[in-house]
């Protein structure tokens, strides 16, 4: 394994059966969001522009088919999972007194069941007007 | 030992510059989700808000945030297709140096493009005020 260390963003962990969890976690939500975040980033920029977008616009013409509130929930779930875990390395890797790590890591999944709820929330919630 | 910052810390050149440039990116792209998220639940909690939020992201000033945002987004996911493809062949590792640089090319072939459509308000009337557009 010597070699791949040079150029590896992280080498695969190996012994603790959690952190291999969340190495290929990373990996299989990373592939996902790389069609689903450019699709969506491209939807919402290319096809149509942030001026045409109003609450009605979301409401009427982007989230009234059901396919794709699934694909912006998909890509919620995908999001927050390998954002979180990517920043639970970053405090891993800078924040060193165990008691502000904690802390930290508790804030960060606070943060990521807020962003679950109210996401899938307004998803869920939101009135299907010109449902097809 | 005395310590210093991971950030400086690293190995140098092409494989050190990839992944520092990954995890600002990162932690850039995952601050814009946070916020996204919250906007995007506005429109069912106050959609007057959100179209006030909605008139900022067309602006001058946003179209250029969104253009950073955009390139923190392709070039993160093509840097990670990277690490993918070393992960799973790790033969490759022997070019990832070209690995690193073809991701270039094609942030440049897309991103450039991608860019020019973004900021389509800001150099239109430009071109229209010179008589050219």
């Amino acid at each position: 394994m010597s070699i791949s260390r040079y150029s590896r963003a992280r080498v695969r962990p190996s012994g603790s059966r959690r952190e291999v969890f969340y190495w290929y976690l990373m990996r299989i939500t990373g592939l996902m969001l790389f069609v689903l975040a450019l699709a969506h980033f491209s939807i919402l920029h290319f096809i149509w522009d942030p001026a045409e977008q109003t609450a009605e616009f979301v409401i009427n013409e982007r989230w009234n088919r059901l396919f794709w509130r699934g694909f912006d929930w998909l890509l919620l779930m995908m999001v927050l999972f390998h954002g979180f875990i990517g920043m639970r390395t970053v405090v891993l890797d800078y924040i060193r007194p165990p008691r502000w790590r904690t802390l930290l890591l508790w804030l960060l999944y606070g943060l990521a069941v807020v962003l679950f709820v109210i996401g899938t929330q307004v998803i869920v919630t939101l009135p299907l007007s010109g449902a097809e | 030992m005395t310590r210093v910052p991971t950030l400086l810390r690293y190995r140098g050149r092409e494989g050190m510059l990839a992944w520092a440039f990954h995890r600002i990116s990162g932690i850039g792209i995952f601050a814009f989700v946070v916020l996204h998220v919250v906007d995007i639940y506005l429109v069912g909690g106050n959609p007057e808000l959100y179209d006030e939020v909605l008139d900022f992201y067309a602006s001058v000033p946003g179209r250029l945030l969104e253009v950073v945002l955009g390139a923190a987004l392709l070039y993160h996911a093509l840097n990670g297709l990277r690490i993918i493809i070393i992960d799973l062949w790790p033969r490759m590792t022997v070019y990832h140096r070209a690995l690193w640089w073809g991701s270039w090319v094609i942030f440049i072939l897309l991103g450039v493009p991608g860019a020019l459509i973004i900021l389509r308000p800001v150099w239109l009337p430009l071109l229209q005020g010179l008589g050219l557009g």
